[in-house]
């Protein structure tokens, strides 16, 4: 799901740290993108693989494929950051930094947004937002899911 | 292959830390250590032929075995940089009796310290791009440093076992009950409550600034010799029983477990090997950057079963005088942690006790020690079973 998107702040405006995409990733920062979120599979082993790799660490296999996740998850675990360490992420404060435990099996850091702190707990579902920070970059963040 | 009583530690040297760099550079900090080092186990640099230097974060430098080993007019026959962040010293421990073992080389100077510059810490480090995976994957969503690793385990374990803010808390009140014993602790000359700790400002959640540890300027360093060096050694040689060692991760998201760390496996290899087990200790030394550090490695130690680390630090005294000794120089939370110095200060501590010159806080018969060290966020664990008799 694609969160309303707002002009993103040019490269030298945004003022936090940009990833700078490998080969064997820029996969993945295409499909955030166009938000979807791609992650890897093995052909062979048919595990799911985050962060992008050139091989599957469980097999060896290179025969990796880029699947879309369907970008709901929990919470595995969270925490208020209340003291930026990069001055990028002052105006933030206080914000959430979390571990999602997507529905394919891998985890992986993110934020979660459009929640205030104390509303969010372990195990909460979430879903996938892609927010556009630059005009190149796209992070997938997450949100609580909406009651079904 | 055991290592046990294959060598023994028979000197150690320690800076009282220090918050600013005080006119010190780190290759003046590795030399003032490894001369207290050498003096007290009544060595010369000519009788050291193994050399295991920690990398200083502070300043670049490359061949640290080099610099240091030219700067003391060391000739070592084996010589290496010893890279696994906070588990780096105990690391050190077993790897020089390792080589003592092989036949390599007889006495190892195990060697690490740090400057610390409030004013240079935060800045990004210039040259080189790191292309690694947390560049990419987790420094965009801004995580402070590690203490969000860590606060992401504290809360994980906080919802799954129940782990209360007050029984972490306990854990840094007793510490610096020890610290107040110890007059080189850079928090050793104040207080600290359970309530000061609870009442301290919430860095990230469920982690407050207290539960926090202050990087500083310090050093260390140890002897590690074969046996029949350490049975002429001045000071009470301090023996290696066990040793384990086991890593998994390095971004906290990929850890297989944010509630079981690889010390289940390190410690458990630990004890085997000194056939021993977690009631035979006398003295637990164990890394504390955070106070959740602590109560997850005495629950993957088996001082207590998984779940119950924070009724355990609860229902013990784990200060010098109490049921439990733990971290008696104050641990790295009051102590300070001087880089990667700060793993080595579990070390010291521990043949300090064992060799009964601990002053103030001597643990009374002390004859083994449990030693952890821990790196990154609780990624790369070294266990030891460090022991008096041979």
């Amino acid at each position: 799901m694609t969160a309303p998107r707002e002009a993103p702040a040019a490269r030298e405006e945004y003022g936090k740290p940009l990833p700078q995409p490998t080969d064997v990733s820029q996969p993945f920062w295409e499909g955030a993108r166009a938000g979807e979120l791609r992650i890897q599979r093995c052909r062979d082993c048919r595990q799911h693989v985050f962060y992008p790799r050139s091989m599957c660490p469980l097999c060896l296999s290179e025969r990796l494929e880029w699947v879309t996740a369907s970008g709901r998850g929990k919470v595995y675990s969270y925490t208020v950051i209340r003291r930026a360490m990069h001055p990028g992420f002052q105006a933030d404060l206080p914000y959430v930094l979390a571990i999602v435990e997507l529905e394919e099996g891998p985890r992986l850091t993110t934020n979660i947004m459009a929640a205030e702190p104390e509303d969010v707990s372990i195990d909460m579902a979430v879903e996938a937002v892609f927010e556009d920070v630059t005009p190149e970059v796209t992070l997938v963040k997450f949100r609580p899911s909406e009651a079904k | 292959m055991t290592l046990k009583h294959k060598a023994a530690i028979t000197g150690v040297g320690e800076l009282k830390p220090a918050r600013g760099p005080e006119g010190k550079t780190a290759l003046g900090v590795l030399a003032e250590v490894s001369r207290l080092a050498m003096l007290d186990a009544g060595l010369t640099p000519r009788d050291i032929d193994g050399l295991l230097v920690g990398p200083p974060m502070a300043e670049t430098g490359q061949m640290w075995p080099s610099i240091l080993a030219e700067y003391l007019q060391l000739r070592p026959d084996y010589a290496n940089v010893v890279d696994l962040g906070g588990a780096s010293a105990c690391g050190m421990v077993w790897r020089a009796a390792a080589a003592i073992d092989a036949g390599l080389c007889r006495t190892v100077l195990c060697v690490s310290g740090d400057v610390f510059d409030v004013e240079s810490f935060y800045q990004p480090r210039g040259g080189r791009p790191a292309r690694l995976p947390w560049r990419e994957f987790e420094s965009p969503f801004g995580p402070m440093g590690v203490n969000s690793g860590y606060a992401l385990i504290a809360m994980r374990h906080m919802y799954e076992y129940g782990t209360t803010a007050r029984q972490l808390a306990k854990v840094a009140a007793d510490q610096r009950t020890n610290a107040n014993a110890n007059p080189d602790a850079l928090f050793g000359d104040r207080p600290l409550t359970v309530d000061d700790v609870l009442n301290s400002p919430l860095v990230c959640d469920p982690l407050h600034l207290y539960e926090i540890v202050l990087p500083c300027t310090g050093g260390a360093a140890f002897v590690v010799t074969a046996p029949e060096q350490a049975r002429e050694s001045p000071q009470p040689p301090v023996w290696l029983l066990g040793a384990g060692e086991h890593a998994s991760h390095m971004l906290i998201a990929q850890a297989p477990s944010l509630t079981t760390s690889p010390i289940a496996v390190s410690a458990a290899k630990a004890f085997e090997m000194a056939g021993v087990g977690p009631k035979d200790v006398d003295l637990v030394s164990v890394y504390d950057c955070y106070t959740v550090t602590v109560v997850v490695t005495l629950e993957d130690a088996g001082f207590c079963p998984k779940g119950r680390g924070g009724p355990f630090v609860e229902e013990h005294d784990l200060t010098y005088k109490g049921d439990l000794p733990l971290n008696t120089h104050g641990g790295q939370l009051s102590f300070g942690q001087p880089g990667l110095a700060g793993g080595a200060s579990h070390v010291t501590e521990a043949v300090r006790q064992l060799q009964g010159r601990a002053g103030d806080r001597q643990v009374r018969n002390c004859e083994m020690a449990f030693v952890n060290g821990n790196g990154g966020i609780m990624s790369e664990e070294v266990s030891l079973v460090l022991g008096r008799q041979s």
